[in-house]
Formats: C-alpha cells, structure tokens, sequence
C-alpha cells in the first residue's frame, strides 16, 4: 500500500518545483496585500490614543494568531479525513503536516509580537493570562506533534499516531483554557496600566487589521500547498527516483 | 469486564513480580519531594506549595509508570497476541489504565505521606474526605491520559523523550485542578473547601473526556500497519 500511495500523486505532479499557475497567483497577491499592509500600518494608520505606536504591533500579530488557530483547524479536519478516507491516508496526512508546521511557525510568531506588545503596554512580557497560557499550551502542543512527524517510522504507523495526536489536541485545548480560566478568576487581576488591551479602532485602522488577516491567510494558503507539495515530491523520492534511475542504468547498459 | 480485570491483573502481576514501582519509581518521586526543597529552601513557602509539588512529582512518575507498562507489551510484540486473544481493544486499554491507576494510588499516598513528614502538611476530617476524592479522580484522569499517550508513542524511536513532550500539555488541566483541590484540603491556600470540589468535578470530567477518548482511538493506534 505505501508502494503505491505516494505514486498516485506523481501523475498530477510537476516534477522540477512546485509552484503552478494558481500557487503564483496566490503568492503575487499575498506579497501586494502585505506591502500596503506594511505602509498602511507604518505610515497611514494613526497611533492609539492610549497605547500609542505600540498600538501598530496589532496589525502582525492579530493576523498571526489568526492564520496558527486556522492552520490547527485544518490540520484537526486533514487528520479526521486521514483516519477515515483510508485509501488516501497519506495524502491527508501530508496537507495535516505541512498545515501544523505553518501553525507553529505563526503561533511562535504571535507569542514573540504579543510578549513584545505586552512589554510596551503591561509593562511585562508574560502574564498569566488565561488566553496567553492557553496560547502558549497549545504551542508547545503541536510542537510535540511536530516532533512526532520527524520520527523515523513507517508512513502509515506515523500518519495514523499523528492524525490521533492531532484530534486529541482539538480535545485538549478547551480542557486547558477552561481550567486555566478557573485558575486565574481565583487571583485578582494584576494592576497593568490597560488589563484587557482593547484598542478603539477607527476605520482605516480596522481596514489595515483586516487586510492583514488577508495577507497573511493567503501566505499560509501558500506555504501549506508548496509544503504539502514538497514532501510529495519527497515522498516519491523511494520510489519513483529509484525507478527512473535503474530505468537510466538500463539505458547506459544499451547504449553501451 | 472480565477481560478489562484481566488484563489488569496481568499488569500488576508482573509489576508486582518484578517490583519496579517500589525500587525505582516511588524512590524517585520522593526524591523529587527532596529536591524541591532543597531548591525552594524555605519551609513556609514548602507548606504552601506542598500540593502543587505532591502533583508534579506523580506527574514525573506517572511517566515511568506508563513508560514501563508498554515496554513490557511490546517486548516480544505482546500486545498483538493480546489483541488476538481480547475482543475489544478498548478493554485492552481500560485493563491498562486500571493497572496504572492502581500503581498511580500507591504512589501519590506515599507522596502525601511524605508532604506530611517532609512538609509540615496537616489534614483534617473534611478536608480529608475531598482528598480522599481528589485522590482517586486525578489518578484516573492521570492513568487514562498516561496509558492513551503511551500508546500513542508506543514502539516509536526516541518515545522516552516524546511521552513528557506530548503528556505534560495535556495533563496541564488534571495539574492545575488537582493542585487546587489538594490546596483546600490541605488548607495550605486561600482556597475553601466548596472551591476545592468543584476542582474535583473538573477532574471527574477530564478523566472522563480523555478515559472515553483512550477506548476509541485504542484500536486505531496498536492496529498492525497496513
């Protein structure tokens, strides 16, 4: 079965890179978002009445937390579908991997922007906050999943722990938030000069905000198809690589 | 049923023939009681951090424990003749968690014992009833997440240093819930008693969540590949 699962893929497959047509429109397009999101944030938005320039921090890591949330969501329906759909498990479980990896990266991305921003405006660069720990959790989380996916197992063995990995995640999460929300009702709430964060946005800022929750979905929707792309691509290696190269030798043999 | 206390038994048996849990694992947990504090040095703070400290140290050991329950399955490929010979996989595994959750009980009364000795704890008859419930609901919860990620490393390379990676997030929740409810009975905080059982329903419900969660993924993790 592993022997022919990944060579289903080679036939829909551009075998020098992987980028096609639509992968360059998505990735033309995030990198344009980006740029006026860039300028909008830097240049045309105005500070916070309160938090000042700090203020500008939002426009990363809002749509950085939003892309990890996203990125675990889709790995949580990939591995569903890759416990199910048994004829196409790893198929699955290569959109699964590609999507976690994303996920972490823009989750590390969203703890190290917040941590700053709570420095310019908490005054500290962690609190104990429910959302923050919850966060941090559910990083380290898929870290652990991550290095599940690295481990040197058959492809089958590996998508089937991951996949049940990552659905137990989806069960952790709403146990670790709610406990820690239950944790931290019984402390009283840290005097911080602004303790909920909530910014008055007026529109170009809410405009800015959202177009970078657009850019940097597109970029994920990128990354996760070159991703997934990539280790098909690997994935063939076994196989098809070791075909064309005999296929090779045999012609050399010919020849000679 | 019959299968699960088979199963079980089997488990403890060979624990108890072999006598790991007494010669390694409850050595190192009081160990653990010992070095904390000696790096918090100080008996005041010792007192009030007693039931979080009791907590990660059975956490450390459940590790062990579980660690060593798969070892012994997939030694000899054990655990397919016993997925031959049982009907259910998920017995298979509530056998497995009854046999953790019966080390687990030993080790984390030995652990409140030395909390009393070693840390100037004291107890009284209320608070002694929510710990006696606390006690036994955490260990569960503590035995189902155990077993389901032992089996999920079970067999991989390097799962030593995968089973704390994956566990410990998971096991933040039984933590924290028993940490507190062990608080309140130990009255060592500010948390009264009617707090500390609501922290034991959170605890009811995570061994629940994850006990249901070990029976219906079981199968799919130990099923030979394809």
């Amino acid at each position: 079965m592993s022997e022919s699962m990944p060579a289903r893929g080679a036939s829909t497959l551009n075998l020098r890179g992987t980028s096609t047509p639509a992968t360059r429109i998505i990735g033309v397009l995030a990198l344009a978002v980006m740029t006026w999101v860039v300028v909008s944030a830097f240049f045309f938005t105005a500070p916070d009445v309160v938090q000042g320039d700090s203020v500008r921090i939002m426009y990363a890591h809002v749509p950085a937390a939003w892309v990890a949330y996203l990125a675990f969501v889709t790995t949580a329906i990939a591995s569903g579908f890759s416990l199910v759909r048994r004829h196409r498990t790893l198929g699955f479980d290569r959109v699964a991997g590609a999507s976690a990896e994303v996920g972490v990266l823009f989750m590390g991305l969203a703890l190290v922007t917040g941590s700053l921003w709570g420095r310019l405006t908490w005054g500290t660069f962690w609190q104990w906050d429910p959302r923050l720990t919850t966060t941090l959790f559910l990083f380290i989380t898929y870290v652990g999943y991550l290095a599940v996916r690295r481990i040197d197992a058959s492809p089958e063995r590996r998508a089937k722990r991951s996949a049940v990995l990552a659905l137990l995640a989806v069960l952790e999460i709403p146990l670790v938030h709610f406990s820690v929300v239950l944790w931290r009702s019984l402390h009283q709430e840290a005097s911080v000069l602004n303790p909920d964060g909530d910014v008055r946005l007026d529109g170009l800022m809410l405009f800015t905000l959202f177009s970078g929750v657009v850019a940097f979905t597109l970029a994920f929707v990128w990354l996760v198809i070159h991703r997934q792309r990539l280790q098909t691509l690997v994935d063939l290696q076994g196989t098809v690589g070791l075909d064309s190269a005999l296929a090779a030798r045999a012609t050399e043999a010919v020849l000679r | 049923m019959r299968n699960v206390f088979a199963v079980a038994r089997k488990d403890v048996l060979i624990e108890w023939r072999a006598r790991l849990l007494l010669v390694r694992v409850l050595p190192f947990a009081l160990l653990v009681l010992v070095l904390f504090a000696v790096a918090l040095d100080s008996e005041a703070l010792l007192t009030r951090a007693a039931a979080g400290l009791v907590w990660l140290a059975a956490m450390f050991a459940t590790l062990l424990v579980v660690q060593r329950c798969f070892d012994i399955e997939t030694a000899d490929g054990a655990l397919d003749m016993l997925l031959t010979s049982v009907v259910e996989p998920s017995r298979v595994f509530f056998g497995k968690v009854l046999a953790v959750a019966a080390q687990l009980l030993v080790l984390v009364v030995v652990l409140l014992g030395g909390a009393v000795v070693l840390y100037g704890v004291r107890i009284d008859a209320a608070g002694l009833v929510l710990l006696v419930t606390t006690v036994v609901t955490a260990v569960i919860g503590l035995a189902s997440v155990g077993t389901l990620y032992g089996a999920v490393v079970a067999q991989l390379t390097g799962r030593d240093s995968l089973l704390p990676l994956l566990a410990m997030p998971v096991l933040a929740p039984l933590l924290i819930g028993a940490s507190r409810a062990t608080e309140s009975a130990f009255g060592s905080q500010t948390i009264d008693l009617a707090t500390g059982w609501a922290w034991t329903s959170l605890l009811a419900v995570f061994g629940v969540v994850f006990a249901a969660a070990g029976a219906a993924s079981f199968a799919t993790l130990t099923e030979p590949d394809a």
